[in-house]
């Protein structure tokens, strides 16, 4: 009798641990976590994000150990080339035909919102680092969605308000005439408004195309405004930069960039960029944590990462993590982890996704430094004021996310009770 | 109001100076190899991006690049015409079209795996730092400086093409190459040379625009397109055509950008439109 026990309980000791790990196996689909890095890998945006991006997911993967749940995770990439519907088309394959489980970067807010629907129909989860429209996790927003980086909110207010309080209160603006700038040009002279400040006109110039913007400026100029607002991107803003310098704009008045990344401000040099206000949501030099990562990314791209590159690094960690905790790969769990969990790590420290997926977290208001001040390679900025999540980001009562549970319009919201 | 349109079409003349330098080699290649020469913006890119080659790894400064960059280019150029482009003579002009297609595209792809797409600055020469002060408009040194030098050296290209015995040739060449042939002249050697001119052309307005512009490897492929309108607005292959043209464009876009900016990249395309429905050879083309 006490034999048989003694058997009986030996089996159950051996046996448990092994159904213990089938059970945890059938959890994640397929057998494997793929992530797919869907950026623009040749154009105007592919040294903010592109390869750097492929780069930035493959080491979050590393530094997790290579599996979750006893199963490998894969890196995949493509090129959306900027177009809708390219983006589309490959994200349609991946989930159908590469079981591919999480879609990351999507940089330029074109192709993100072509992205999200077709990943939320299908519950795969969206990780977006790059593209900056609220309308992310306002009207377009989905319940697999989770805009980790920046949002255009952010940027104007950001700047906007820094600017206006340190008495730059008659704006102009020169803006591509395109969603992106229009967006970014009403959400910042909203803000510069609200703080006290004015907005004395603006010049739309068509974007893509423009090289020379010396009219502009000349407008800019006699327009009189104590600040010029940048509201465009890329190319774009460093030929801006470049001219109002030739034209001696920058002498009487100052330039505010709304959307500015260190790699622009490696291409124009801090010559020409210096004094600049920017708001960013990553610089590398901030603490040991960034330091350490941004170097690692350093040696392996000779370059140091842009804000996107560190927010698909930390989003794709995030992620991870969300799984191991989960259990499972399953996109509803999955998200309501990532949504539980604070993200502290080298890009953000108490970051919170909230109900309408948008990524809360400290953005920093930095100033390009000037030559002099500049110690080494890559030291372009002065931190000249953290700003803490809550008055970064906009409230999810005010983005209106249908799909939030908090501002739930189900009619609105296609992606439900599926 | 006056102010600021005399500002703004002094503007649109610097920018004109631009045009016409570029369309300018356009026109002398066509005229004479009726090659459309798509690679011209990526020589143009490849002028910009050799000077600031040259500053950064040998510190060859901006005058030297003026003189050593072209002519690097152009040999280029050369080697080119003699290897690839003779092999389409005789053949549709649309072989050419697209070999320089493929050409520009192969350099730019090149340009942009070596180097991404931000680019780098190039410094303005300490010489033309600085700029005067014309009461309606702050004009810079170094764009005056580009008018300067763009209208010489139109004046110089127009005075060998139209008043010396080589440029006899080349006009020549452009009515009828089989008869030109037959009195002796090298005409594929005539070829080459042309093509290699063309090429430095379009380098010397690329290392013309490097302080202006940032330089970056699609910094040709979107300037080409309005320079090709301009060639064909001005009659293609007339090589004053190009020049007046390629000013008037320039004063027509600064016009534009003044009374209605949004439509200043189109301007120059309704213009062409126009022309081609009213004088389908050009301004100052002869119909063949």
């Amino acid at each position: 009798m006490n034999r048989w026990i003694a058997t009986a309980v030996l089996a159950a000791a051996l046996s448990a641990p092994a159904l213990a790990a089938d059970a945890a196996k059938g959890r994640i689909s397929d057998d494997v976590v793929k992530i797919g890095v869907l950026t623009d890998m040749t154009g105007y945006y592919s040294d903010l994000a592109g390869p750097g991006s492929v780069e930035a997911a493959k080491m979050a993967v590393e530094d997790f150990g290579g599996t979750v749940l006893g199963k490998p995770i894969q890196v995949v990439s493509a090129d959306h080339q900027l177009k809708a519907d390219v983006a589309s088309t490959v994200a349609r394959k991946w989930i159908d035909e590469d079981k591919v489980d999480a879609i990351v970067d999507l940089v330029s807010s074109s192709t993100a919102l072509a992205v999200m629907p077709v990943a939320a129909q299908k519950k795969r989860i969206t990780l977006l680092s790059g593209p900056g429209t609220t309308a992310i996790t306002g009207a377009q927003c989905t319940p697999y969605t989770v805009h980790y980086t920046y949002d255009n909110w952010a940027l104007a207010h950001g700047t906007g308000g820094a600017v206006v309080k340190q008495g730059g209160d008659s704006w102009f603006f020169i803006t591509a005439d395109y969603v992106f700038g229009k967006s970014l040009e009403s959400d910042t002279a909203a803000v510069v408004k609200a703080a006290g400040g004015k907005s004395l006109g603006d010049a739309l110039y068509p974007s893509p195309g423009t090289t020379d913007f010396s009219s502009y400026l000349l407008q800019a100029q006699s327009s009189g405004a104590k600040i010029i607002g940048l509201a465009n991107a890329g190319q774009d803003t460093i030929n801006c930069i470049k001219q109002a310098n030739e034209f001696g704009l920058t002498k009487s008045q100052n330039l505010a960039g709304l959307l500015v990344f260190i790699s622009d401000v490696h291409a124009l040099g801090l010559a020409t960029a210096k004094g600049m206000y920017l708001t960013t949501a990553f610089y590398w030099d901030r603490d040991d944590a960034s330091r350490k990562w941004a170097k690692r990314f350093f040696e392996r791209t000779k370059r140091m990462p842009t804000m996107v590159q560190a927010g698909v690094a930390s989003a794709v960690g995030h992620y991870l993590r969300a799984i191991q905790a989960a259990g499972t790969d399953d996109a509803d769990a999955v998200m309501a982890k990532m949504r539980e969990m604070p993200v502290n790590d080298f890009f953000a420290q108490g970051g919170r996704i909230g109900p309408d997926g948008l990524h809360r977290h400290a953005m920093y208001l930095a100033q390009v430094k000037s030559p002099e001040e500049s110690k080494a390679p890559w030291d372009y900025y002065r931190i000249a004021r953290i700003i803490p999540a809550a008055e970064a980001f906009p409230s999810a009562e005010e983005q209106k996310c249908p799909c939030a549970p908090t501002t739930l319009d189900a009619a609105k919201c296609p992606y439900l009770g599926k | 109001m006056i102010r600021a349109l005399s500002g703004q079409l002094l503007l649109g003349l610097i920018n004109g100076s631009f045009y016409a330098l570029l369309s300018l080699g356009l026109a002398i290649i066509f005229g004479l190899l009726e090659v459309v020469n798509f690679a011209h913006g990526a020589q143009y890119m490849m002028g910009a991006f050799l000077a600031w080659m040259g500053l950064t790894y040998l510190g060859v400064g901006y005058w030297w690049a003026l003189l050593l960059v072209p002519a690097a280019v152009g040999l280029s150029g050369v080697a080119v015409e003699r290897v690839l482009l003779r092999r389409l003579q005789g053949l549709d002009p649309l072989y050419g079209l697209l070999l320089t297609f493929g050409l520009a595209l192969v350099i730019e792809g090149a340009f942009h795996q070596a180097y991404g797409n931000s680019g780098s600055s190039y410094p303005v020469p300490e010489a033309l730092r600085g700029g005067f002060d014309l009461g309606f408009v702050y004009l810079p040194r170094y764009r005056a400086w580009v008018v300067l030098v763009s209208a010489s050296v139109c004046f110089f290209s127009w005075f060998i093409i139209e008043r010396t015995r080589l440029g006899a040739y080349l006009r020549a060449g452009t009515e009828n190459r089989r008869l030109l042939q037959a009195f002796g002249v090298n005409v594929p050697f005539m070829f080459t040379v042309t093509y290699g001119f063309g090429a430095a052309l379009a380098a010397f307005a690329g290392v013309m625009a490097a302080p202006v512009y940032q330089v970056n490897p699609l910094m040709g492929s979107s300037l080409i397109m309005v320079v090709f309108a301009v060639v064909v607005i001005g009659g293609m292959g007339s090589i004053l055509g190009a020049i007046l043209t390629g000013l008037g464009i320039g004063l027509v876009e600064g016009l534009t950008k003044f009374l209605y900016p949004p439509a200043a990249s189109v301007v120059v395309f309704a213009i062409m439109a126009l022309v081609l429905l009213f004088r389908p050879a050009g301004l100052f083309g002869r119909p063949r």
